[in-house]
């Protein structure tokens, strides 16, 4: 519920402020142009544009593989799943099977890269609300734990570059499964200390509950995917919908919200990090041996055509859309910004609210500019 | 699993509501003219059995004879999917109607197909560059841009 | 001769009775606590910073400040330093006067404040009769200066955290000082060395509902979280004090540490039994009750998040202020009704009201999510 301003007896009158493209809340270069009333949001007009780096038109420069570390940079907290995206069109181009040990790797890394960019995107909404950084840190903790697994396997901490067309790059280190272990024994009493932290404080309910409220009609009518969806409460998954990879395998439920506020955004991230792990711990246990590639030439020519897919990227749907004309390169290449199309609702989703709720509430759909720009 | 619905059953559809609205349609998409696009996108997402709520995605490719506009939609309640397609072949002025009354979500796609590309769409409220500054000259996705 | 003369001159000025024990008069006086009192400022906020800045890092679960000096003791002195190095910039269409006095219409009155705060028995620079009176008073100036900077500061963002500052500190005047007026009437008096004389147990067991009451409207006064909306650096990068640099910002960043000891300092007084204590001398047990209240704010800053300005307002006016005012009915009806009774009667009948008033107030009719300001 929108607060209302009443005639008043004072004449004011509305003034524009710049949430520059710096500013420490807005998770990148992200500018909005706010109408404001006094404290009350009037009106805002997003400006976007300063992370645009052409990578639609590099990719018709480059090989099909070699565009993959460019994807990493698009949401460059979550890699391994903009890599998996790609790959997977290619290989619907292409017609490539994918050994069965792959899969299994894929499916692993990418529900620890789910887990690893919800703590970011909790953390940094807690931030938002003032809790100053010790949420943070101590998702932070965790994510450290995640990278330094990552780094085990790519030997990178942020922009891995791991999954390659037809499987991934390396196999899974020796010391990798035990280490996952006790991360998989640890992180439930984490998740724990989070929720007796944070579930019922006061403030946080009175910040969060009700704010932004974004409803089922406007989230499908926008194209909003992801937990943002969810948190309306349609239970809609593209791991359960169109089940890509092996997820049709595993055994996992699906949080929904109640009434698409900023904290039921808060709420199903945090459940959706349970049930991430339990899909790592159902695909350790099945992890069969063999190949981690498959024999894909290093520049492959996938034979002319289209193709269209998608995933379940922890933000959101993430598709690349490619052409190919039967060449080493892609004729055209182009990512279903989940970011920007779910910022598409932003503008209804604060009109009314104070400057304290803009920010949550752009801080609670969770975005990267990086996906947004391109 | 999301079932692609056969372009050639939509187009048969298409044909009967909105006659000389087909170009022509394989198993995977339906190409249609983009003079006809706004009737056809409404009837998808009307009509009951179709119900065609979620927009998945629309983009453009520059093959050199004709721009192409890819549009994917999902319905939600029945779990298909549908991509169609329009060809704009002037490369001077091309355009083609927007879709942003039906779907919000074409708002920024358009504006960035508007942007780097440089297809207008009639009817979109706020047609403005998104990612690239104004008075940028050119196009930059177009083939013969670099 | 002469120094006799101004002596009595002081004297009769100021009407104040310097301890006759108190050796060269009442100018030695005024000048030994003057500079004790400045040193003993600088000194504890400098000490304050590191243990919050320390403090906080543990809390978070990280070091802190270790590098400057052994266990990071230092960082204070790099800070400083470091601060006053900065250039001084200030913006093009600042109002240059307004700009530049901000800062200091905005510190003087914290030091001010100390003048009445007893560090021992009868030590402390002028034992006013009003002490306490003086303290509510001098301590609102500060907001004048904050609010000089947000404007002079020429932008939007400063004048945002600016009024919002000047917002919460008059809503949250009146909690603060009716929560002050249940110990004045315990005491029998508003002097502050009276009141800490007063205190055979620590008012905190007498009054616990006002100590809650005065610890949050005291923190909210001097803008620390959760009420640190004005300077919230998530949403406005720096509110009123975004424009400074230099020593100016310096000025600013020591009011904000100067206000939080000033407020601990004024609750050890109040509430916990000033420097009245056991083994150690008597000041020293003074530092160590503010050094622990100043704790309690770092532990409350670390983990709260931040409340919005309407709810902020909605607290002060809806929940604190009708519980002040219930506090204060209760007190006066003990000090008349019962004088004579034994103190752990009354410590029961306090402890009591408050476990009954604050869960049945904050369910039955103010929530802080029901905060909203028509505006």
């Amino acid at each position: 519920m929108a607060i209302e301003t009443r005639e008043m007896a004072l004449k004011t009158e509305p003034f524009v402020l710049n949430f520059g493209p710096v500013h420490p809340s807005t998770h990148g270069v992200y500018r909005m142009r706010t109408t404001l009333d006094g404290e009350v949001v009037l009106d805002i007009e997003p400006v976007f544009g300063y992370l645009h780096r052409g990578i639609e038109k590099l990719a018709e420069q480059r090989t099909f593989t070699g565009f993959i570390p460019l994807t990493d940079r698009l949401d460059y907290i979550s890699s391994m799943s903009n890599n998996l995206a790609y790959c997977l069109a290619v290989e619907k181009l292409a017609g490539i099977a994918v050994p069965e040990r792959a899969e299994y790797i894929r499916v692993i890394i990418a529900e620890m890269q789910r887990i690893a960019n919800h703590l970011i995107a909790v953390g940094s909404f807690l931030n938002d609300c003032g809790a100053y950084f010790t949420p943070f840190l101590y998702m932070f903790r965790e994510r450290e734990r995640i990278v330094d697994l990552f780094e085990m396997v790519s030997g990178q901490r942020l922009l891995y570059n791991y999954m390659r067309i037809g499987g991934v790059s390396q196999d899974l280190p020796d010391e990798f499964l035990p280490a996952l272990r006790k991360l998989l024994d640890l992180m439930p009493s984490y998740i724990g200390e989070y929720e007796r932290l944070l579930k019922d404080n006061e403030i946080l309910q009175a910040r969060a509950r009700g704010v932004g409220i974004l409803t089922q009609e406007t989230a499908v009518n926008c194209g909003i995917s992801g937990p943002v969806l969810r948190s309306t409460g349609y239970r809609w998954d593209w791991r359960r919908a169109d089940p890509y990879s092996i997820y049709d395998r595993f055994d996992f439920d699906i949080p929904v919200g109640v009434q698409g506020d900023c904290y039921d955004r808060f709420r199903v991230r945090i459940e959706e990090m349970t049930q991430s792990l339990r899909i790592i711990e159902q695909a350790i246990k099945d992890l069969p041996s063999g190949p981690v590639q498959a024999d894909v030439p290093h520049l492959i020519r996938p034979p002319v055509g289209e193709a269209y897919a998608h995933i379940e990227a922890p933000k959101g749907e993430l598709g690349f859309y490619l052409v190919s004309d039967d060449s080493v390169a892609p004729y055209r290449c182009h990512v279903r910004p989940t970011s920007l199309i779910n910022l598409t609702a932003l503008r209804e989703m604060v009109r009314g609210w104070k400057v304290a709720d803009l920010i949550i509430i752009f801080g609670s759909i969770d975005i990267t500019l990086g996906e947004v720009d391109r | 699993m999301t079932v692609a619905l056969s372009g050639k059953d939509i187009a048969s559809k298409l044909e009967e509501r909105f006659p000389g609205s087909v170009v022509e349609s394989s198993q995977a998409c339906v190409l249609i003219k983009p003079d006809s696009l706004l009737e056809v996108a409404a009837f998808l997402k009307d009509t009951p059995e179709l119900n065609f709520d979620y927009f998945n995605y629309v983009t453009a490719v520059d093959y050199f004879q004709y721009f192409e506009i890819i549009y994917q939609l999902t319905s939600l309640e029945h779990n298909h999917s549908l991509v169609f397609k329009a060809r704009c072949y002037d490369r001077e002025n091309p355009a083609v109607p927007s879709v942003v009354e039906l779907w919000q979500g074409a708002d920024f796609q358009e504006r960035e197909i508007y942007d780097l590309m440089g297809i207008r769409f009639e009817g979109h409220p706020n047609l403005k560059r998104i990612f690239l500054w104004e008075g940028f000259q050119g196009y930059p996705l177009r083939k013969d841009f670099l | 001769m002469a120094l006799a003369a101004l002596n009595n001159i002081g004297t009769q000025v100021c009407r104040q009775a310097v301890p006759p024990d108190w050796p060269g008069g009442f100018w030695w006086h005024w000048l030994f606590f003057t500079v004790v009192l400045i040193i003993f400022v600088l000194v504890m906020v400098m000490g304050v910073i590191y243990i919050e800045r320390r403090g906080m890092g543990r809390m978070q679960s990280r070091l802190g400040p270790n590098r400057t000096g052994p266990f990071g003791l230092l960082q204070p002195v790099a800070d400083a330093v470091k601060v006053l190095l900065k250039e001084n910039i200030v913006p093009a269409n600042a109002d240059k006067l307004v700009h530049w006095l901000a800062p200091v219409v905005a510190f003087s009155p914290v030091l001010l404040i100390f003048a009445v705060v007893p560090f021992q028995n009868g030590a402390l620079l002028a034992d006013l009769n009003i002490g306490i009176l003086y303290v509510v008073a001098v301590s609102s100036i500060s907001t004048v200066g904050v609010f000089m900077a947000g404007w002079g500061s020429s932008n939007k963002y400063s004048l945002l955290g600016a009024m919002r500052n000047v917002a919460a500190v008059v809503s949250y005047e009146m909690p603060l000082v009716l929560a002050i007026v249940g110990v004045v009437l315990l005491a029998g008096s508003l002097s502050m060395n009276q009141i800490v004389l007063a205190q055979d147990i620590p008012f905190i067991l007498l009054q616990p509902l006002g100590f809650l009451i005065f610890f949050i409207a005291g923190c909210a006064e001097i803008n620390r979280s959760p009420f640190d909306l004005m300077e919230a650096d998530s949403e406005l990068t720096a509110g009123f004090h975004t424009e400074y640099s230099g020593m100016k910002f310096a000025m600013f960043y020591l009011v904000e540490y100067a206000e939080a000891v000033a407020i601990a300092a004024i609750i050890t007084t109040l509430f916990l039994g000033g420097w009245r204590g056991p083994v150690l001398p008597p000041w020293l047990w003074f530092i160590v009750k503010v050094i622990i209240v100043f704790f309690v704010m770092v532990w409350t800053r670390t983990t709260l998040p931040r409340v919005r300005i309407d709810q902020l307002m909605s607290l002060a006016w809806k929940f604190l202020f009708p519980l002040a005012l219930i506090n204060l009915v209760v007190t006066a009806i003990e000090v008349l009704a019962l004088p004579a009774a034994l103190l752990w009667v009354l410590i029961i009948i306090n402890f009591a009201i408050l476990a009954a008033l604050i869960p049945l107030w904050s369910k039955l009719f103010f929530k802080l999510g029901w905060g909203r300001l028509e505006v």
